[in-house]
Parts: structure tokens; C-alpha cells; sequence
């Protein structure tokens, strides 16, 4: 199985996930910002960081990079596209999943462990996986999603939530809702379930001397899902 | 402009360094020359208070690759690896502006680290605050976390541990101490020294514009009232173009292009140039047109003195220019050949085809003061006579409570939950231990650094206080089961010229230099801050250790949360029941006089290696220090972290039990072994005469002193969690 991941300027996730990717069996690429062409892939990840500083909105600069015409066409053609923390903000700027990422609601850098309980395995990302709530990792400033009541219906109806904030039980509540995101959405798919957008990183979770083996998990199901 | 004393005077040197200035260059120096002088002759660059003390620090060592002199200092971890670390103050300008201020202290000590080859690894920082009522404190505390967090999150580095203290001695003069970690391979390591002549020097990084002007000489001078209106010598931080010039740099070094390469840091273009060149023996010429300048007709005064961040300048192999700027245009930075080397041993600067300045490098160098200030021994204070009826009065969960919740023991996580820690995925242990662990990327081995200080101690008596904080750098980094390689120090003082101060100084460095010599412990890199005062006001002596230890096998590594219930919990040294100046006395007592703790300095090497000795063996299922606070305080963070409680056994001890539970006797660790292992433990502790006893053993979710005193281990929680987040959101 191919991925590429896209390297920004300022994405400082990228190695990380090249690690965690190779780990579970992916052939990575890394692709530059300024490429025309992605290579052939299976799967492309846009990594957390800070591109372009995230001086203008988180994600912005990036969406208008080089490369991601052709990661749109990719997505567009039913491609697998996945944005992690800054890689999701870079989505919702692109328009490839709906919605907004606004700043932490006590305005701070949240770095800890979270659970978050899967909303449905209908599809190529979760498909498969045992667990409902996988403890996964969260690192940003910026994670507080919010849409319209219009899209928030749009989504529900779609069923376009991927993951909610929640505790090690699976409860849904807004004391384990860490930044203050709208119905305790910690990531979202396109319509066609084919784009995922998650603040949680997966790729910090991947063997037992970090804080856990959920990432493990879902790298593991995820590529014999694409297999 | 003319030059005479006045101005040198407004440039804050000396009558006497002024007229040293015009017997070296034999004439009087113009406006751009007077600069450049009290650029690099003020305390801060030219260390001419310090530096007669800091040669006695030990900077030798079998593991030592580099130590005080370059951009940072470097050990061997190893294999090939090798670990370049530094420590470094930004005091002055966090507290007039403390987000920028801790933000550009962060960027800059990552800059030292890998202006020398090395990806920065880790970070950790030091920072001390004034009283929490202090109306200024709330406000500095969230600005320069949010500074710290602000640079280092976005560069990707994890801040994996860290240190916070609270003290009214800050309330006119913050701490703010960053350490960086970087990996480099051995035979990768790049130098600030340049070598041959008629060699290509390159600026590159972000632009030069007037910020900072005249920071590293702001830094370098007490507070007074109009420090507000030194707000505009503090830079302002870009950690975006520094995560590019990172990149950029390591890309670049990874071929053979760099003879020479020196961020620009304090004085900027100044000193970068000047230090490449001292190093050197040789000269440079620098042409200041072809600087990139952020604003438009900028002095050469302004761009020689300007500190605008994330800026290097390199010499290049001849020829290789068309390739490195390659590199920079890839990550959009800045590049310009802006001059040579020159055999003349002077620094020449060109500015509209006119010469406009024209300096020898050694009087600005070797020829720099040097001062054999006055400084005051201090006596070691005599010890209080603690009423033991006094004692009895007291409750030993009361007690506890109130020093659970001080707001120099209670947890930080508000502060390092801010910070990324675990970004490049290889943290193995988080801030909130004895020391943050994070691996070599992709090997077995792993590398634990802390950063430790201990003002109290230091203020009531500097020779002790200088001893204890390398002594707990050193237990901090055994009790995760790393061997201690070597420190890094940041040697926070009021005036040096005034003689309290200066011995304060004197002792202290003295201490440091006994205690690393003592464990094998060199320090390899460091920073003196002195002027740490606002008018007569200085702080309280706080020099801050980070140490570095390497841990072989990184699934070896040992954390403090108790594992297992009925394994036995066992207290290594021994508690005489040292009041004085211990948490305790001060905050139950009020009692603030009193000689702080002794060092024994050959019970803590021998305590501390035949702890390793058991991690080694297997036999350690966690551990943890005793410092602040005494043994329960200690006990209690055990108990937290691991969500398990603990039966005391009867104490033997014949001392007052309040004494035996909060003295602050140093080279003490509390160790949990399985049960069965004692024997065996008892043993090898026996064998290297390590006093030693059994405390008591793991339970479930309760600490239970003696029949009468229990506590649950979500109280102990509640005590020791809430302090910080009401504090900062009342």
C-alpha cells in the first residue's frame, strides 16, 4: 500500500506520521508543498504542525499551496485523503469537509490524552475496528470545530461525524470536551466517507512506551481495510 | 554623531572602559565603533564579572566533546551520537514584555543548539515568578508560558519538563531559563570557528529590522522605574522562519559547504561576526549594503546592534554559494554574500562604498575587561532550636495538606499541558517526573534531562545551595534510572557590583564547581545573568542546573507512580530531621532563618550509583527523590501518579515524627521493590554501606501514616491538582 504524506512549510508532524505509516506496512512518500503531481497513492495525509506559521487562519496559506489542487482532484475522484490536527484545519479550508476550526475555548494550548468514541464503522477509516472509544492524543491550539445549524444537520444527516471527545467509558459530555468543539465533534468526513478530517493524533499513539497502543489500532485496521 | 564619555556613558560602559577603548584603537571611536564595543564589553556578552570565577567550574571529562566556548556544549551518548545542550536566560526582557520575551528565549537557545549540527530533541525551561498576590505575577506567569509554548509548539521541539517556583524576591525581576536538547552525529558537529581567507561570508534567515536594539546591554543593567520604556530592545519572535532556517540549515549541513557557522544571538551581526572571527585568528570585512534590512534607511549602528531573531551567518567553502543558496530560496529565507576573511585580524564594515568602522578583533575580545570584583563570604547561619512542644501541637494531615497545595509543590500541569511534549514521538516520560525522557529516534538508547534550582538553599547559604542543586540534578536523573553525564548552568544573580551579590555569586559557582567535580558531573555549557534587580532589590541567588543522563535501553526507564500493590516501598539515606529551611519551616513555622541542608557529597554518590546499581539489576519497580517538601510530600507524588496508596510500617525512629516526615535531609530516594526482592536489595545496599530502611508497603488508594492520620489518594490529589488552575482563573 502507498501513502504520501505532504510536507508544508512548518508541518511538523510529517515525520512522525512517515514513522508511524511505515510502521504498520504503508510505503511512504514524502511530497513537497511545491510539487505539481502526487505520486500514486492509496492514501495521502496532510500532517499536524504549523504551516506557514498559521499566521493567517490555521490552515489557510497551505489549502492555497501548489500540491493540494491535485490532492483535491485525488479526494474528488474518491481518493483517501486524511488531515490530522493542522492537516484537518488545511481541510476545511480546502472545503473538502465542512465547517471551521475556531481557537480552544479557554484560549490555550491543550497538549493530553483523550478518549474519543467512534460514531459509526461505516466506513474505510474504522471499519472493522474492535473497540468503539480509542484513547488517542491531542496537541493544538485551534481544535474547536463549529458549523452552522445548517451543516450541523447537513452533517448528522449524512452521518458525517467521524469521533467524538469523550471519557473512558464512551460518554459523550461536554466535561470531556477539551476545547469546546460543537456537539463534542473531534472529526468529520466528506459525504463520500472517503476524507477525514481529526484534531487527535493517532500517529503519537503507537507503541507502549508513548502513552498507548490505540494509534497502533487504527494504523493497523486502516491498512488492511485499504488492503 | 560625536563620540566622547557622555555617549559611552549612555551606552552604559565604564570611564574607564572608555578610555580603554581609545587607547586600544589609539584614536577616539566613531558612533558605529562605540556600538560595537558596548555591545560585546557589556556583562552579559563579555562575562567580566563572571569570568574569572566560572574557569574554576570542571568542563573536562571522558564524555565531554565540547564544552564551555562554542554555541553549546556536547557529550557522547555513544554509537556515533553525540548530544549538544544549553541552557540560557531571557530575564530581563520576559518581564518587561513576557510573551515575546520567553518566546525569543526559546527560539534562541534552539538556535545554539543547532547552529552546531544538531536537531533539537527536547526542551525544558526554569521559570521563577514573584509572589502570587504580586499584582503583576498572574499576568507574567500566563504571558511567558504562552511565549514558551508559542515558539517551541510550532517548531515542533516537546518542552519535556520543566521547573516553576514562586518567591517575592521575583516580584520586581522574573526568571525565565531556556534548555534545548539536540541529536547530532560525532563527526557532524559544525563550530563558530572560521578558518582560511578570502572565504564567502553568508547571511541568511529572516531580515534585519531595528528590534532588539541594544537588548543584549538592557540585559546587563538593573530596573528602574521607566522600564516600560525599554520595551522596543525586546525582539520579537518568528518561530515559523526559525522551524524554515532549521530545515534549511540542516539540509545544508548535511553536505560538506560549512567551514564556520554562528547564529546571531545576543549583539547580533556584532558578536556572530566577531566570535567567527576571534575564533579564527583572522579578520572580516563585512559590506552592511548588502545586508537584508526589514526597513528602510537603516544605520550601520542599527544593523551592526540590531537582535532581530532567526538569523545565522555563515562561512562558506569557496564555490559553494550557488548551492547554498539553493537551499534557502527552496525554504524562502534570506541569503546575501555580505563580505569575506580577511588576513588582517580586524573587522572592517562597509557601508556606501565608505569604511565605517575598522576595529581589531582581539582588543575587542582579549582585550575586553575583566573585573576581580569585591564579594562578601557568608557565614553559615546558625540553626534554630525547634520547640518540640511546638511540634506536637501540629497535625501531621494539616500539615501535609497546606504543603500539598503550596504553590511551590503543587502540580504544574496547567503550565505543560500548554506545551507540545509530545511531538517527534519519542517522549517516554512527561513533564511531571524527575527528569522528562525522550529516545534517540529510532535506537534503544534514550536521554533524560531536568533542570533544577534551589534559591532558598542558595540565599541562606551560597557554598551549600551551589552543591544541592547539582546533587538533586544528579538524583533526578537516577531516579529514572539514566547515568548522569553532564550539566549545563544558568547562573541567575542581582548586581555584581555589589558585594553580597557578588559573593552570592562567588560561593555559589564555588558550590557548583565542588559538588560536578565531586560526581563526575562537568558542566559543558552555561550562562551567567547578573543585574537580576530593580533598584537596590536583587533576587535571590538562583543558579539553575540542567543535567543530561543517558538511560542504555530505553524500556529500562523508571518513573515515580507506584506500580503494584504489595510491593514494599524502602527510603534510601538517612533522615536526621534538617528543619531549617525547609518548606516546612517556612511555610508552617514561618520561620526563614536557619542553615539550609547539608551535602554529602560522598553519600550522594554512593547512594545515588548503588540505586542505578538496583535499576540495573531489575529490582526497582519505581523510585523518586526526596527534596522539597520531606519525605510524605515525596511519598504523596507516588501515590498520585500511581493511583495506589501506602501502609507506613511503626517507625523505629526516635526523632519527633513531623520532623521525620518534612526535613529536607538530602540524598534520599524512595525506591518500590517487589517484595520478595528485599533480601537481595538489602543486600547490595548493605554491601556499599547505604543506609537504608523500610517505609512501609503499597496498598489500595490510601496513605495510611498510623492509626489515627489516613488520607485518600483523591484528596492527596485535590491538595496537590487545584492551587495552580484556581489561582489562574480567579
Amino acid at each position: 500500500m502507498k501513502s504520501s504524506v505532504i510536507t508544508f512549510p512548518g508541518s511538523n508532524c510529517d515525520r512522525d506520521m512517515d514513522v508511524a505509516l511505515k510502521k504498520f506496512g504503508f510505503k511512504n512518500n514524502m511530497v513537497w508543498h511545491d510539487d505539481n503531481e502526487l505520486p500514486k497513492s492509496d492514501l495521502v495525509v496532510l500532517p499536524g504542525g504549523f504551516s506557514y506559521g498559521d499566521y493567517l487562519r490555521c490552515g489557510s496559506m497551505a489549502s492555497k499551496s501548489r500540491i493540494m489542487q491535485s490532492v483535491i482532484n485525488f479526494a474528488n475522484s474518491g481518493g483517501l485523503v486524511m488531515g490530522i490536527c493542522n492537516g484537518f484545519q488545511i481541510l476545511v479550508e480546502t472545503g473538502l469537509v465542512p465547517g471551521v476550526l475556531l481557537r480552544n475555548r479557554y484560549l490555550e494550548f491543550i497538549c493530553k490524552n483523550v478518549f474519543v468514541k467512534l460514531h459509526n464503522k461505516e466506513n474505510i477509516y474504522f471499519k472493522h475496528l474492535d473497540k468503539d472509544v480509542l484513547k488517542f492524543h491531542i496537541a493544538h491550539n485551534e481544535g474547536n470545530y463549529f458549523c452552522t445549524k445548517d451543516q450541523l444537520k447537513e452533517i448528522e444527516d449524512n452521518n458525517q461525524i467521524a469521533v467524538y471527545y469523550c471519557d473512558d467509558k464512551g460518554q459523550i459530555e461536554d466535561q470531556f470536551n477539551p476545547n469546546g468543539s460543537i456537539k463534542n465533534i473531534a472529526g468529520i468526513f466528506n459525504k463520500k466517507k472517503n476524507v477525514l478530517g481529526m484534531m487527535p493524533h493517532p500517529e503519537r499513539m503507537i507503541d507502549q512506551s508513548l502513552s498507548g497502543e490505540d494509534g497502533s489500532l487504527f494504523f493497523k485496521n486502516l491498512i488492511n481495510n485499504i488492503k | 554623531m560625536l563620540v566622547n564619555e557622555k555617549v559611552a556613558i549612555e551606552h552604559g560602559l565604564k570611564e574607564n572602559e572608555y578610555k580603554r577603548i581609545c587607547n586600544l584603537l589609539k584614536r577616539t571611536p566613531n558612533i558605529t565603533e562605540l556600538g560595537i564595543f558596548s555591545a560585546m564589553w557589556n556583562e552579559h556578552c563579555s562575562y567580566k564579572s563572571s569570568r574569572l570565577h566560572l574557569k574554576k567550574l570542571p568542563t573536562k571529562g571522558k564524555k565531554v566533546i565540547q564544552g564551555p566556548g562554542e554555541n553549546a556544549g556536547v557529550i557522547d551518548i555513544e554509537d556515533g551520537d553525540a548530544i549538544v545542550f544549553k541552557i540560557e536566560s531571557h530575564n530581563h526582557p520576559s518581564f518587561i514584555e513576557p510573551y515575546q520575551g520567553a518566546a525569543t528565549g526559546v527560539g534562541g537557545i534552539m538556535r545554539d543548539v543547532f547552529t552546531m549540527g544538531a536537531r533539537p530533541i527536547a526542551n525544558l525551561n526554569s521559570i521563577h515568578f514573584g509572589s502570587p498576590q504580586h499584582k503583576k505575577t498572574k499576568n507574567l506567569l500566563r504571558g511567558v508560558v504562552h511565549g514558551i509554548g508559542g515558539y517551541g509548539n510550532c517548531m515542533g521541539v516537546p518542552t519535556i519538563a520543566g521547573q516553576t517556583s514562586f518567591d517575592s524576591s521575583y516580584n520586581g525581576n522574573i526568571l525565565v531559563n531556556a534548555m534545548t536538547l539536540g541529536l547530532v552525529k560525532k563527526n557532524k558537529i559544525f563550530y563558530s570557528k572560521a578558518a582560511g581567507i578570502n572565504k564567502p561570508v553568508i547571511y541568511v534567515g529572516s531580515k534585519t529590522g531595528r528590534d532588539g536594539i541594544h537588548g543584549a546591554s538592557m540585559a546587563s543593567a538593573s530596573f528602574d522605574d521607566k522600564i516600560e520604556e525599554k520595551k522596543p530592545t525586546v525582539q520579537v519572535g518568528d518561530p515559523f522562519t526559525e522551524k524554515l532556517l532549521l530545515e534549511a540549515c540542516l539540509e545544508l549541513m548535511a553536505g560538506d559547504s560549512i567551514i564556520a557557522i554562528q547564529d546571531m544571538g545576543a549583539a547580533g551581526l556584532t558578536s556572530s561576526s566577531i566570535e567567527m572571527a576571534s575564533k579564527g585568528n583572522l579578520g572580516i570585512e563585512i559590506n552592511l549594503d548588502k545586508v537584508p534590512c526589514r526597513e528602510s534607511k537603516m544605520t550601520p549602528y542599527e544593523i551592526m546592534l540590531s537582535e532581530s531573531q532567526e538569523r545565522m551567518l555563515i562561512v562558506l567553502e569557496n564555490g559553494k554559494e550557488e548551492l547554498a543558496k539553493k537551499i534557502f530560496d527552496k525554504w524562502n529565507l534570506d541569503f546575501a554574500v555580505i563580505g569575506k576573511t580577511t588576513n588582517t585580524k580586524n573587522i572592517e564594515l562597509f557601508f556606501n562604498n565608505e569604511q565605517v568602522a575598522n576595529i581589531p578583533v582581539n582588543a575587542l575580545v582579549e582585550n575586553s575587561p575583566m573585573y576581580d570584583r569585591k564579594w562578601k563570604k557568608a557565614k553559615l547561619p546558625k540553626r534554630n532550636m525547634i520547640k518540640k512542644n511546638l511540634l506536637n501541637k501540629l497535625k501531621i494531615k494539616d500539615i501535609l495538606k497546606k504543603i500539598l497545595t503550596n504553590q511551590n509543590i503543587c502540580s504544574k500541569e496547567w503550565i505543560w499541558q500548554q506545551y507540545d511534549h509530545t511531538v517527534m514521538g519519542d517522549t517516554i516520560q512527561k513533564p511531571g517526573g524527575d527528569s522528562g525522557v525522550v529516545r534517540v529516534h529510532g535506537t534503544e538508547k534514550a536521554v533524560a534531562a531536568t533542570v533544577d534550582s534551589s534559591a532558598v538553599y542558595c540565599w541562606a547559604h551560597p557554598l551549600t545551595g551551589g552543591k544541592q542543586v547539582v546533587a538533586e540534578s544528579w538524583r533526578n536523573l537516577i531516579s529514572v534510572g539514566a547515568t548522569p553525564i553532564a550539566i549545563t548552568n544558568c547562573l541567575n544573580f542581582g548586581s555584581p557590583e555589589n558585594e553580597d551579590n557578588m559573593g552570592e555569586f562567588v560561593e555559589c559557582v564555588q558550590g557548583i564547581s565542588e559538588a560536578s567535580k565531586y560526581l563526575n558531573f562537568p558542566v559543558v555549557s552555561g550562562n551567567v545573568s547578573f543585574y537580576n534587580q530593580t533598584k537596590e532589590v536583587g533576587i535571590k541567588p538562583t543558579p539553575a542546573i540542567g543535567g543530561v543522563g543517558l538511560i542504555k535501553n530505553y524500556k529500562n526507564m523508571i518513573s515515580m507512580d507506584f506500580k503494584e500493590t504489595d510491593n514494599l516501598v524502602l527510603l534510601i539515606g538517612k533522615t536526621e530531621g534538617h528543619i531549617d529551611q525547609s518548606l516546612f519551616a517556612r511555610t508552617i513555622l514561618d520561620e526563614k532563618n536557619g542553615p539550609p541542608p547539608e551535602i554529602n557529597l560522598f553519600n550522594e554518590k554512593n547512594n545515588g550509583e548503588s540505586l542505578l546499581d538496583l535499576i540495573e539489576k531489575g529490582y526497582v519497580k519505581s523510585a523518586h527523590d526526596v527534596s522539597l517538601g520531606g519525605l510524605l510530600v515525596a511519598v504523596s507524588k507516588m501515590c498520585i501518579k500511581g493511583n495506589k496508596g501506602i501502609k507506613f510500617k511503626k517507625t523505629k525512629n526516635l526523632m519527633n515524627e513531623i520532623e521525620y516526615f518534612f526535613a529536607e535531609d538530602q540524598g534520599r530516594y524512595l525506591i518500590e521493590i517487589n517484595s520478595k526482592d528485599l533480601p537481595k536489595v538489602s543486600k547490595i545496599l548493605d554491601k556499599n554501606s547505604v543506609y537504608h530502611e523500610e517505609l512501609g508497603i503499597i496498598i489500595d488508594k490510601e496513605m495510611i501514616i498510623n492509626e489515627k492520620t489516613k488520607l485518600t489518594i483523591d484528596e492527596l490529589r485535590s491538595y496537590n491538582t487545584n492551587w495552580l488552575i484556581n489561582y489562574m482563573s480567579s
